[in-house]
């Protein structure tokens, strides 16, 4: 089994600086990331993303834990004796190479022969589709032709573990849309492990295997895309990804009594209590109004409703003060119908909604 | 920029001070060019157009030699200059900061501060100590000398190019499997050749124009060009040097431009 473990945290933990000054970037994480997946590092700005792909680059050592690359230990390796590459957010390409000079760096300063690197330079060329662009100079280059590069010179040398520091963030939405797709092209064509960083939760959704999501120096949830906007671990994660509406009630086995009214079974979330006060969260998206005022579900009353084009959001009250927000698909006519005042009613299957597993 | 270069052009006198300024600057430097072609014997009265000093000048055996020396000693002390100011801008721009950083930079840059008779005072005892205990008496002392006051102009622009250089392609260079020396030789030296070549023709200008330290310093018979000059001005006002400060000037405007283009042209 852990055979199939490119890259492994080992209760890693970073501590920067000393003393009153010291600040903790990473308070132990251990995270075993499979080879050739493509694994995002999800979380807000300064929860230690960039510390833990420091880490396992060698950029920096942990202050205690270890890193393992292949099953081996790797925690004192300095950078340039791991066969682990980085494409940096600034990319940090050199400024006084040619783009070939650039991609062919790694393979040089590994002393490969030089018809070896022109072959490589020649291939990765091709493959972020830069042919024509080998003899500039990287500022003569667009910000997207410089990802390309940079994304290139990382995979030259042909690494077992490819790390991405938000490499798309400089990048407008239209190009960032097309590096997306790009990205999991190359991912998937070289079958190289991609550990890819971004506070972008839509990106990390669309593109990866599996998410790690981050908070505080804390791995708090590690799962595929739909595992973790389905089930999410806390209410952080539940908020972080995708919206979320958050409920409070008593729950007794699978009976869940609302502090806002009715009385329904759900699921027990992984690790959820199933006795006493819970918070369970629900997805916007999840939920249906009806204007009814009769029958079961949740009664609410509408404050305020947005137009979002495709989608109107709703925001309703609850009995006992709660806000919830309804994304309802716009009508072809572009009017849900539901004004502030509206009374209605609030109804949803019943797996839509998830215990959290921590205390009200 | 552009509006308030505008708006200073713009206060009254200002090109009435900006001509005086340029007047006294360049009229003497103007005149002792023009009368290097002098056919006359006078540096005052102009008895027409010749060039009959600068081979006059060549084919004098003392100025061969001084020249020969300052060369010499320029090329030698601006070499050492400058590679003691790389190494000591490396380690002040790629080592964590430290408390006692400000101190360093004062240490390297004391000769700029120091009053340059101080410094001839103290090298003449320091070095006469050592010349009685060794009895070597040729260039070395000169050179040394030259390159210790040499070091903080050619450190100043190798340390503004290293600390405009992005640390993360030293990082990006690790990364792609490059030793600390592979780096050094790869990317942080022809990063910071431009700045290097700055600083070693500011140096050579420096030393190739030195008086007062070289008068202290040199032994007899070890007469550099300006040491030379000045001797010869004190006997007779000579056209010759007129000619040999003309040359020398050709050369650091030479210098100068090479520098400035170096400077301003960044990557
Ligand atoms: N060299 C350092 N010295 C001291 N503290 C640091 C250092 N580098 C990072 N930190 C701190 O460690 C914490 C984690 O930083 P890190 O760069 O890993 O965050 P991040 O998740 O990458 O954030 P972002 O999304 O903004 O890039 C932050 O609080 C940061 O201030
Ligand atoms: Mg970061």
């Amino acid at each position: 089994m852990s055979h199939d473990i490119a890259v492994e945290a080992r209760d890693a933990r970073k501590v920067y600086g000393q003393g009153i000054g010291a600040v903790t970037a990473l308070g132990g994480v251990s995270l075993q990331i499979r080879k050739g997946e493509f694994f995002t590092l999800l979380g807000p700005s300064g929860c230690g993303k960039t510390t833990l792909l420091k880490l396992i680059a060698g950029f920096e050592s942990p202050t205690t834990g270890h890193i393992l690359l292949d099953g081996s230990d790797i925690t004192f390796d300095p950078p340039n004796e791991r066969p682990v590459n980085t494409v940096f957010q600034s990319y940090a390409l050199f400024p006084h190479l040619s783009v070939a000079d650039n991609i062919g760096f790694g393979l040089k300063m590994q002393g490969r022969p030089k018809a070896e690197v022109a072959a490589t330079v020649t291939r990765m060329l091709a493959l972020v589709r830069l042919d024509k662009m080998a003899d500039r100079k990287p500022g003569q280059l667009s910000g997207g032709q410089q990802q390309r590069v940079a994304l290139a010179r990382a995979l030259a040398p042909s690494p077992k573990v490819l790390l991405l520091d938000e490499p798309l963030s400089a990048l407008d939405l239209q190009l960032r849309k097309e590096m997306q797709i790009e990205l999991k092209r190359l991912q998937v064509e070289t079958g190289i492990t991609f550990i890819f960083v971004t506070h972008d939760q839509e990106e990390a959704l669309t593109m990866s295997d599996r998410i790690g999501v981050m908070q505080s120096g804390h791995l708090l949830q590690v799962g595929d895309p739909r595992t973790i906007y389905t089930r999410p671990a806390n209410r952080f994660v539940a908020s972080f990804i995708g919206e979320s509406n958050f409920l409070t009630g008593t729950l007794d086995g699978t009976a869940l009594t609302l502090d806002a009214g009715p009385r329904m079974s759900v699921e027990a979330g992984q690790g959820a209590p199933t006795q006493g006060r819970v918070t369970a969260a629900i997805r916007p998206e999840q939920i249906r109004i009806t204007s009814a005022t009769l029958g079961d579900g949740i009664p609410a009353k509408v404050t305020q409703t947005v137009y979002f084009g495709t989608d109107t959001h709703c925001r309703v009250v609850l009995k006992d003060g709660t806000e919830i927000t309804v994304r309802l698909q716009s009508p072809a006519s572009g009017d849900v119908g539901l004004h502030p005042g509206s009374e209605v009613t609030l109804k949803f299957e019943p797996g839509a909604l998830i215990v959290l597993p921590e205390a009200a | 920029m552009v509006d308030r270069t505008f708006a200073i052009a713009r206060l009254p006198g200002f090109a009435t001070i900006a001509v005086t300024v340029f007047v006294l600057l360049y009229l003497p430097i103007a005149m002792l060019v023009v009368f290097s072609f002098n056919a006359g014997d006078s540096v005052a009265i102009w008895e027409g157009f010749s060039f009959r000093w600068y081979p006059e000048a060549w084919s004098n055996e003392a100025v061969k030699a001084a020249t020969w020396r300052s060369l010499q000693i320029a090329t030698a002390a601006s070499i050492i200059a400058t590679t003691v100011a790389t190494m000591a801008a490396l380690g002040t721009t790629r080592r964590r900061q430290t408390k006692g950083q400000s101190f360093v930079y004062l240490m390297i840059n004391q000769p700029l501060m120091v009053p340059e008779i101080v410094t001839a005072v103290a090298l003449l005892i320091f070095f006469s100590t050592i010349k009685v205990a060794t009895g070597y008496q040729g260039l070395g002392y000169l050179i040394i000398a030259h390159a210790a006051f040499c070091t903080p102009f050619a450190y100043l622009p190798i340390r503004a190019r290293l600390e405009s250089m992005d640390l993360s392609l030293e990082t990006a260079s690790a990364d792609l499997y490059a030793s600390r020396w592979q780096t050094f030789r790869y990317i942080t030296l022809p990063l910071v050749m431009p700045g290097a070549i700055a600083g070693l023709m500011l140096a050579f200008v420096t030393s190739l124009d030195d008086v007062v330290i070289t008068l202290f310093v040199k032994s007899a018979g070890q007469d550099t060009l300006p040491t030379y000059m000045l001797a010869q001005i004190r006997r007779s006002v000579s056209a010759e040097v007129n000619a040999i400060s003309t040359l020398l000037l050709l050369l650091t405007v030479v210098l100068l431009t090479a520098f400035f283009l170096l400077t301003r042209k960044r990557t």
